[in-house]
């Protein structure tokens, strides 16, 4: 880690103690953000693999974890394990049959797939409640600390997200992340040196699930309300184009591009009601203006800068 | 017994309905090799179109024929102002068709409003028919045949034609097509706007049957996706095929089990795609 990052660390664990509660809530939902675009970032960028369904998992665990508390009437500490294992193993299923094809055909794949869930969320309607949604849903109370507070809140998605960031950017950086890349890059290569292309694909398809799982499990916790809408193919795109934005397979790509992307939504829906006509807008310009991200986009900028001075 | 009658009945026509929005999309994906993700946002744009012609006072059959010529003007617009500035980059151009979808989709929420808008059926097809005791409702059968005839128009075209051959030389090999002289240029533009006024036309004709209703592009857009992963790529007779098994699936799962209804689509694409990943017909593996 470098300094600059410490020096935001520090920042963000401080904003509770400066910052009015708007904004605590604005940049929970922001790291919220950022868990999910990292975790469509490991097969967007570090695999290759461009889903459009990734709002499967967050809503799936979301869904998972209200349905139980509230008509099992189970606690947290079995809610949780349970929608992050239940997801995970939707997770496998999917990806499984997501991967029999790849580029075009596992971006169709997953849209429909993501799609069929949706629909299920509000056609279900004795488990899910429909349009309704489901409300009257708690936060968990880990250690016994209290976290109906929005800092405490705060504090505790920002632990959970310099975790997730951590082990993804291990992830990422281990061998087998580099094998992972080595399929993005030169699949037939990779297989004709002996490696497992699919296999490997697969491992980080649930992985990213996994990942998609805990955003969503942050989601519900932090709305105290789930509806269908959270499944919708706007939220995987807004994802995709929070990860597309900030620079697809780079580790700070998504942070950025979710930030951004929240906070445009979050200033615009103020203004105007018409976050699906900007959204689209904003990702024709991205792919059309600026197709390697923001992120990759600054670094060149930079580098030039610096040989110019040089 | 009438309900299996007017089940079935209600199942061709939305085959015929889903024929007319998948052999589009089918149509492009196999020339151009990208998913067009506005297909169900043009399909929506059709319907929406003919109720305004029709609000300006022409029949169905005439706002249908307005409503497939001005999608058709907005799918070759697409074409020539988005999708061309990224041609060769597959990927970037299904994020931009996805992109104008949403753009598309809050567009007709501010035109048309987000309440669901009714569309007549013509009078001439209010009454049903009776036939040897059997009840038909008369607009269902229209549908039916109007699917029948597209599909064989666009077999006839794709098969007989000067265009077809350049299509199906385009299909198979851009390359080569290109060194024998075809302009693929034309040809992309061509293409996407037949598949833009074969959705366009759908939505009008689904009119009466679907209505027009802000989702009807999501909507539309997942079954379309289902069809031509369940038919195969590229291959009209499996998209034909598909949009008809999955016009049945679709209204007897909704009618007997409606809150499975989506479950029940899953299960044919998940075996096809387990057991023949390039769909039931197809031939290209993407």
């Amino acid at each position: 880690m470098k300094r600059s990052h410490f020096l935001l660390l520090a920042v963000l664990i401080a904003l509770p103690w400066f910052a009015g509660e708007f904004y605590v809530n604005l940049a929970s939902q922001i790291l919220i953000a950022v868990i999910f675009a990292a975790s469509l970032n490991l097969l967007v960028g570090y695999a290759g693999l461009t889903s459009l369904g990734h709002a499967t998992y967050l809503g799936l665990s979301a869904y998972i974890s209200a349905w139980l508390s509230l008509r099992m009437g189970l606690g947290h500490a079995i809610t949780a394990p349970a929608a992050l294992l239940l997801t995970t193993l939707v997770g496998c299923c999917f990806g499984w049959i997501a991967l029999r094809a790849s580029g075009l055909g596992f971006l169709m794949l997953t849209l429909a797939l993501s799609q069929i869930v949706w629909g299920l969320g509000y056609r279900w309607v004795g488990v899910t409640n429909g349009d309704n949604g489901l409300s009257g849903l708690t936060r968990p109370a880990p250690f016994g600390i209290d976290l109906s507070d929005s800092g405490a809140y705060f504090w505790f998605v920002l632990v959970i997200t310099t975790v997730v960031l951590y082990v993804i950017a291990r992830f990422v950086n281990s061998p087998f992340g580099a094998t992972l890349r080595g399929t993005r890059d030169q699949s037939r290569r990779m297989s004709s040196l002996g490696y497992d292309v699919w296999g490997i694909r697969w491992v980080t398809f649930v992985f990213a699930s996994f990942i998609g799982a805990i955003a969503g499990l942050l989601y519900v916790y932090f709305n105290k309300y789930i509806h269908p809408s959270v499944m919708s193919v706007t939220v995987s795109a807004e994802a995709l184009l929070a990860v597309i934005a900030g620079g697809s397979g780079t580790l700070a790509g998504p942070v950025v591009g979710a930030a951004l992307v929240m906070l445009l939504k979050n200033y615009a829906s103020a203004y105007v009601e018409r976050w699906n006509m900007l959204m689209g807008i904003v990702f024709v310009f991205i792919v059309i203006a600026m197709p390697a991200g923001i992120v990759p986009g600054m670094r060149t900028l930079l580098q030039r800068l610096k040989g110019g001075q040089e | 017994m009438q309900f299996w009658q007017i089940q079935t009945l209600n199942s061709f026509a939305l085959g015929g309905l889903l024929f007319l929005l998948s052999s589009g999309f089918a149509l492009i994906f196999g020339l151009m090799r990208i998913a067009n993700l506005t297909h169900g946002a043009l399909f929506m744009l059709g319907a929406y179109a003919a109720v305004s012609a029709m609000r300006a006072g022409f029949g169905l059959a005439l706002a249908a024929v307005i409503a497939a010529l001005s999608v058709a003007v907005v799918g070759g617009l697409i074409e020539r102002l988005v999708l061309r500035r990224l041609s060769g980059n597959a990927q970037g151009q299904v994020l931009a068709t996805l992109g104008l979808s949403f753009i598309a989709s809050d567009f007709c929420l501010i035109v048309w409003g987000g309440d669901t808008i009714p569309i007549q059926t013509p009078a001439m097809f209010q009454a049903p028919l009776r036939f040897m005791g059997l009840i038909f409702p008369t607009y269902r059968l229209v549908v039916v045949g109007i699917a029948v005839v597209v599909g064989m128009v666009l077999y006839l075209l794709m098969e007989r034609t000067r265009l077809g051959a350049m299509i199906r030389a385009g299909v198979d090999d851009m390359q080569m097509a290109r060194a024998v002289g075809i302009r693929a240029s034309a040809l992309f533009t061509t293409v996407f706007c037949l598949g833009a006024l074969l959705a366009g036309l759908g939505g009008a004709v689904g009119g009466p049957i679907f209505s027009a209703y802000p989702g009807l592009d999501s909507d539309m857009l997942s079954l379309a996706l289902i069809v031509v992963i369940l038919g195969g790529i590229g291959s009209l007779v499996g998209t034909f095929v598909a949009s008809f098994i999955i016009g049945f699936i679709y209204t007897f799962g909704t009618a007997l089990l409606p809150d499975l209804a989506y479950v029940i689509l899953f299960l044919p694409m998940v075996i096809v795609i387990a057991f023949r990943p390039t769909g039931l017909f197809g031939t290209i593996r993407t």
